[in-house]
């Protein structure tokens, strides 16, 4: 017997191309304009999201059948308040100078509308397992855009790439400097992000035309 | 006819019809009617003949800066020797500046980023023109001359390639190419020049030829645009003249410091009647009245001259005019046809903002003491808000006047909802 069967991979496929959360849905953007001048960051980011958005999903799909529909919404906070300050508390233990670089955007999951948008789309009316999948498909989707995002930024940006000086040194003039190439400073800043991911949906859409909505 | 009687005219019309339908007819085409109007006619419905198409236009604009250009091209080695052998005491223009040596200097620094600009430029519209399979637009050809004319000097050609390819993908082709971009595509090369190579787009050392090749060294020189002067508090260390200012022979951009063959070329485009008056009339007094503003704060008192604001604050308020990019900016980019406000009302406002922003940005922020291509950016986000609001006080009004009518017209009744809706 496969591992997952045919439906169940769709789960985890559709969101990493044709229902991309971020590309197509154009939910969780905040975050992918603010952390992603470096790769590390994004990559961290994205473990994160599919750490609450996996679990969250699992947790929620338990209590589908108890949580009175009036208040799902807080019930719903309270269990991505509670695995965010999870992931949070364990940054700021094992990884102190990383929570520093991501600041206040952990804390800022519990906000990102793809989370809530799955609990409410998805976990609610689904069994645990295959939330569980889908929770992690589409935080794999929001990663993948992230970590594209964040490989380019910081690569044109800084010229580094996971802190590797990839390009050589800016400062003792090796490598790609020696000749004249310089960062590109507009990469650090947010913006830069917005139209990078304005490509990827640039890309995206004209490889496949299905995605052009009629207007 | 025998083919020996075809002139080039023929020849071209010929070869078209062998690419007809192919992929690279549009690149083919671009050639054409590059040279020769193109040999078809509309066939159906009736049309006017004006002779002033798109590209007659796109050149008006070019020979508007001609002028300009060669001027910047005898400004670059000008301020270049003067920065190595000091500033002539008796200054006359064909002595010291209408020189070869001069003239020479301009040829390899200047020439090269027009090429540059043109050659990357039109290869992005070409592959794009190939790939949407439309015909090439002239739309590059004004931006293509525009660009070099407002970088530094020293700007690396690989830089201005890469901005280039940004500003003509990002600023306009993703917008659906010529006539339908946001941004004046143009500013938006300067803009990404900018904030991706701070140090090439500002400072001391990058408005003269060789400044930074030589910086650190014992024949180190500078070249300080009179702005530069201003946001640090050194006024006094300046030596240029007002009338150096207005002729244009201080450092800066590449094309922006004669004021004078600017004013000439933009009066040239005004009875061209290619870009609108109305725009650059605005923005100028824009710019007077912010630059009044400043000047009447400095009278009464209220800042320090030791406030880091002082400097520009205390300049005064017409010189605006005639120092940095100000006056290019508002002859050859706020007049843009396209990025601009379209309705007469919307042009004031457009341009009034450019002006009065352009010298607010220039004082409060030191860190770019530029700010007449953010300004105009600014407006060109704003100018289809600006179109909108003056379209419908124009709808208000006649309702307005259709309501208070004493007689109404036959038929207007019921009449109005309809209307409401239609304007909506």
């Amino acid at each position: 017997m496969a591992l997952l069967t045919k439906k169940d991979a769709k789960l985890i496929s559709d969101p990493l191309a044709d229902n991309n959360p971020i590309t197509i849905q154009v939910l969780g953007i905040c975050s992918a304009l603010a952390i992603t001048a470096e790769l590390k960051a994004s990559i961290v980011m994205a473990i994160a999201v599919m750490f609450v958005l996996g679990v969250g999903n699992v947790v929620i799909s338990l209590m589908r059948n108890i949580i009175p529909s009036k208040i799902r919404i807080i019930v719903q906070l309270i269990v991505v308040a509670t695995l965010v300050i999870v992931v949070d508390q364990v940054l700021k233990a094992f990884a102190y100078e990383l929570s520093k670089t991501l600041s206040v955007f952990v804390g800022l999951i519990i906000t990102n509308c793809i989370i809530m948008g799955r609990f409410e789309a998805f976990a609610l009316g689904n069994g645990p397992w295959r939330s569980f999948l889908d929770g992690i498909g589409n935080a794999l989707g929001y990663g993948v855009i992230l970590v594209i995002v964040g490989f380019f930024r910081e690569l044109l940006g800084s010229g580094t790439l996971l802190g590797f000086k990839v390009l050589g040194d800016p400062i003792a003039k090796t490598g790609l400097y020696s000749i004249g190439y310089e960062n590109n400073g507009f990469m650090i800043i947010p913006p830069a992000a917005l139209i990078v991911v304005g490509v990827i949906i640039w890309v995206q859409r004209s490889r496949n035309k299905a995605l052009i909505e009629d207007h | 006819m025998s083919d020996k009687r075809l002139t080039l005219k023929k020849r071209l019309h010929i070869i078209k019809h062998h690419f007809r339908g192919k992929k690279m007819a549009p690149a083919f085409n671009a050639f054409h009617t590059f040279l020769f109007t193109p040999d078809e006619t509309t066939h159906n419905g009736s049309h006017i003949r004006a002779a002033d198409d798109l590209k007659r236009t796109m050149n008006t604009v070019i020979m508007a800066l001609v002028p300009v250009l060669l001027f910047s091209m005898f400004n670059a080695g000008y301020q270049h020797y003067s920065a190595i052998n000091g500033f002539p005491e008796n200054f006359s223009v064909m002595e010291h500046f209408l020189t070869w040596d001069n003239f020479w200097i301009g040829i390899i620094k200047v020439l090269p980023l027009v090429v540059v600009s043109y050659i990357v430029g039109l290869t992005v519209e070409f592959i794009f023109a190939v790939i949407k399979g439309h015909e090439v637009e002239e739309g590059y050809l004004v931006t293509g001359m525009l660009v070099p004319l407002i970088v530094p000097i020293d700007t690396p050609l690989w830089m201005l390639s890469v901005a280039v390819v940004f500003g003509v993908v990002i600023g306009k082709e993703v917008f659906g190419g010529t006539g339908m971009n946001i941004l004046n595509p143009a500013l938006t090369i300067r803009a990404f020049l900018f904030f991706a190579y701070p140090t090439w787009m500002s400072g001391d050392k990058v408005w003269v030829y060789e400044a930074v090749e030589r910086a650190g060294g014992p024949d180190a020189i500078s070249g300080e645009t009179i702005l530069g002067y201003l946001a640090q508090n050194k006024a006094a260390e300046m030596t240029y003249t007002t009338s150096d200012m207005f002729w244009g022979f201080i450092p800066g951009s590449v094309g922006e410091t004669s004021t004078f063959l600017i004013l000439l070329g933009g009066l040239f485009l005004i009875f061209s009647k290619i870009a609108s008056w109305r725009i650059m009339l605005s923005a100028v007094i824009g710019s007077l009245v912010m630059g009044l503003i400043f000047n009447g704060v400095v009278d009464q008192g209220w800042i320090a001259e030791t406030s880091k604001f002082y400097g520009l604050m205390s300049f005064d308020f017409w010189k605006h005019l005639i120092v940095g990019g100000l006056a290019f900016g508002i002859v050859y980019m706020a007049t843009d046809p396209v990025t601009g406000a379209q309705t007469n009302r919307g042009k004031w406002f457009y341009g009034f903002f450019i002006g009065f922003i352009s010298v607010l940005i220039r004082v409060f922020n030191p860190a770019y003491p530029e700010g007449v291509f953010l300004a105009i950016l600014l407006m060109n986000v704003f100018a289809p808000t600006i179109d909108h609001y003056v379209v419908r006080g124009n709808v208000n009004r006649r309702m307005k006047r259709l309501k208070n009518a004493t007689v109404l017209p036959e038929d207007s009744e019921g009449k109005e909802k309809e209307l409401q809706v239609e304007t909506a």
